[in-house]
């Protein structure tokens, strides 16, 4: 029989721990295709984060270190100085890169780290329950917005796209979703050019990938795939905040 | 024959950190530690393959030296105490990962921002508190500048084979101070690390580095695991130094800077008739216990000096266990203790009699 579709060898055969109908699944694969298409799996580094995706770990076939809590852009930095022929990349959610480790994931842009951040933002806390997140849209119920994410009493969302786009040090920064097949498509290209920067020596690369989180917004798969469309994109619109690899080069 | 150099302690102890193999610095300024960042930002960029790197906090710079050491190199990060309690987040992620790396801590007085000037009242936190969760880091006191750059050597290569981070619990005296040093001509020592994420290169299975374990059995072997190799670094690398112990009647124990004026005021006791010795740890963790057990049987009684309130004082008293008396005396604030402050404690506690 042909093989036409089959598990990427970046990944292990290990039985993910996620809910089911949450999209990290497709995500990491979609890294693990990458690794696998560019042959790097032998001398890539990944960053764990802490939340939901901590056991990214035990997924990818790649050395793997778990970072504490919003570290890892700094970790990374450690891990890519020493051994710069490494491909070194982070996989983190939005509490993770947004709110405990703004500070690490800003420095790591404005230094141009040749690293790729894998950015995951569901707008929610999903590991320790559902509560609000730095990116958690204006009016959204979480456990500790049971009322709505009232700005006057808990600000605004963080747009983490358009932020480090002003930032000099940034080389790529694009938003995505997996929400359909061709938010999948154009996903699995954005990570594919964030690895290939790296490869390129072109500096900091951030994918910001928009995804689900049904068991926590409390909806069926369907229901919170439609809920990106209609809710999330008025908030974080999809595309290339910016490219330094176009255009003329800083370098 | 090697050259004696007239240097400052922060700049000795970094160099002193090239020569053991670490060309991998992170740091982040902070008063008065930042001569050994300075100083690295001078020497490392001209060393092939050299880092040094300003983070942009004492997190960062902790999580970049977790980063560089889990990559298998020699990393370093220093700082001064507030510093280190940022870092000690990370410190107990190093600790729980299995990650060696070499941290100094220039200390300055505290609570808080503190002062600027010289103080011992990190031991609590070198010892005890270097995050949560339970973890230990071998801790070296030097009381001299060659001590310092001598157990840089030690420190990394302890921390290397033990699998743990290793402090130099430097301060603000032996920082900014002058003093003869000779570099050792001593070749670092380097040991296969078959768990460093360098890429599998399709070798080996994926390596992985981390400190979660959800399952509390798998938490507790792995716990019970480090706790034997924990041991085992209580069993063969606790040192302590004695000075005129011979015949001491009464015994100052003190460490580092303290040590320094403790043995001073000591010669002048001696010379009036006095019967003191001194006996200076060199590690504080593991702490010389047995040392002092033993050294308990021939002395009448103990007087601890710190630069603090009295926080290796507590040691002391487990060591002796009750047997003889132990006193305490401590400036703190930045305030060394005076020689004539030690010769008038000892006086006191000795009645001035032989």
């Amino acid at each position: 029989m042909e093989v036409v579709y089959k598990k990427p060898h970046a990944l292990t055969d290990v039985q993910m721990h996620y809910c089911p109908g949450c999209t990290h699944g497709i995500i990491h694969r979609l890294v693990a295709e990458t690794i696998d298409e560019l042959d790097i799996e032998g001398r890539t580094v990944g960053v764990a984060p802490v939340g939901c995706a901590v056991f990214a770990y035990n997924y990818f076939n790649c050395d793997m270190i778990q970072a504490p809590h919003g570290r890892a852009p700094a970790v990374a930095t450690g891990l890519k100085r020493a051994r710069p022929d490494n491909i070194v990349f982070t996989y983190q959610g939005d509490g993770d890169l947004a709110a405990i480790g703004t500070a690490e994931t800003i420095h790591a842009a404005t230094r141009s780290e040749n690293i790729t951040v894998i950015f995951v933002n569901n707008a929610i806390y999903g590991m320790t329950g559902g509560q609000m997140a730095p990116t958690t849209i204006v009016d959204q119920v979480t456990q500790t917005t049971p009322y709505g994410r009232n700005p006057k009493l808990a600000g605004y969302p963080v747009a983490v796209s358009e932020m480090l786009s002003t930032l000099e040090g940034t080389t790529y920064a694009v938003r995505v979703a997996v929400n359909n097949p061709a938010g999948i498509i154009a996903t699995k290209r954005a990570i594919k050019k964030a690895f290939t920067n790296q490869l390129e020596g072109k500096g900091f690369s951030i994918v910001e990938i928009l995804f689900s989180c049904p068991t926590h917004w409390g909806m069926s798969p369907k229901e919170a795939l439609d809920w990106i469309e209609q809710d999330i994109y008025p908030t974080f619109p999809l595309g290339v905040y910016k490219d330094r690899t176009e255009g003329p080069s800083h370098d | 024959m090697a050259e004696r150099l007239l240097m400052k302690g922060n700049e000795a102890v970094a160099e002193a950190a090239i020569l053991a193999g670490c060309i991998h610095f992170f740091g982040y300024p902070i008063t008065p530690q930042t001569e050994v960042a300075a100083y690295m930002s001078k020497r490392l960029p001209k060393i092939e393959g050299g880092v040094y790197l300003q983070a942009e906090s004492e997190i960062a710079a902790a999580n970049m030296v977790l980063g560089a050491s889990a990559a298998g190199v020699r990393a370093m990060t220093s700082s001064s105490s507030p510093g280190i309690s940022l870092k000690t987040e990370c410190i107990s992620y190093m600790a729980g990962s299995d990650i060696p790396c070499l941290i100094v801590n220039v200390q300055r007085a505290g609570p808080g921002l503190g002062g600027i000037q010289p103080s011992q009242a990190d031991y609590w936190q070198a010892t005890r508190g270097l995050g949560h969760g339970g973890a230990h880091a071998l801790v070296f006191a030097p009381s001299s500048i060659q001590e310092m750059v001598d157990m840089v050597f030690d420190g990394f290569e302890l921390a290397e084979q033990y699998r743990i981070p290793a402090i130099i619990l430097s301060d603000g005296l032996l920082g900014q101070m002058m003093e003869p040093v000779i570099f050792p001509e001593r070749k670092p020592k380097y040991i296969d690390k078959p768990w460093a994420l360098t890429g599998h290169g399709f070798k080996r299975e994926h390596n992985i580095v981390n400190s979660l374990y959800l399952e509390a059995s798998e938490l507790e072997e792995k716990n019970n695991e480090r706790e034997q190799r924990y041991n085992e670094i209580r069993r063969l690398h606790a040192v302590a130094d004695s000075y005129l112990m011979e015949d001491a009647s009464v015994a100052v124990v003190a460490y580092g800077a303290a040590a320094r004026v403790s043995g001073a005021a000591i010669d002048v006791l001696r010379e009036q008739g006095v019967k003191a010795g001194l006996i200076r740890p060199v590690t504080l963790w593991p702490f010389p216990t047995a040392a002092i057990e033993s050294a308990a049987e021939q002395l009448e009684q103990i007087l601890v000096v710190e630069m603090s309130h009295g926080q290796m004082v507590e040691d002391v008293r487990l060591a002796v266990n009750g047997k003889i008396p132990v006193h305490f005396y401590g400036r703190n604030g930045g305030i060394l203790p005076t020689q004539q402050e030690i010769i008038n404690q000892l006086l006191e506690l000795t009645g001035g009699v032989k």
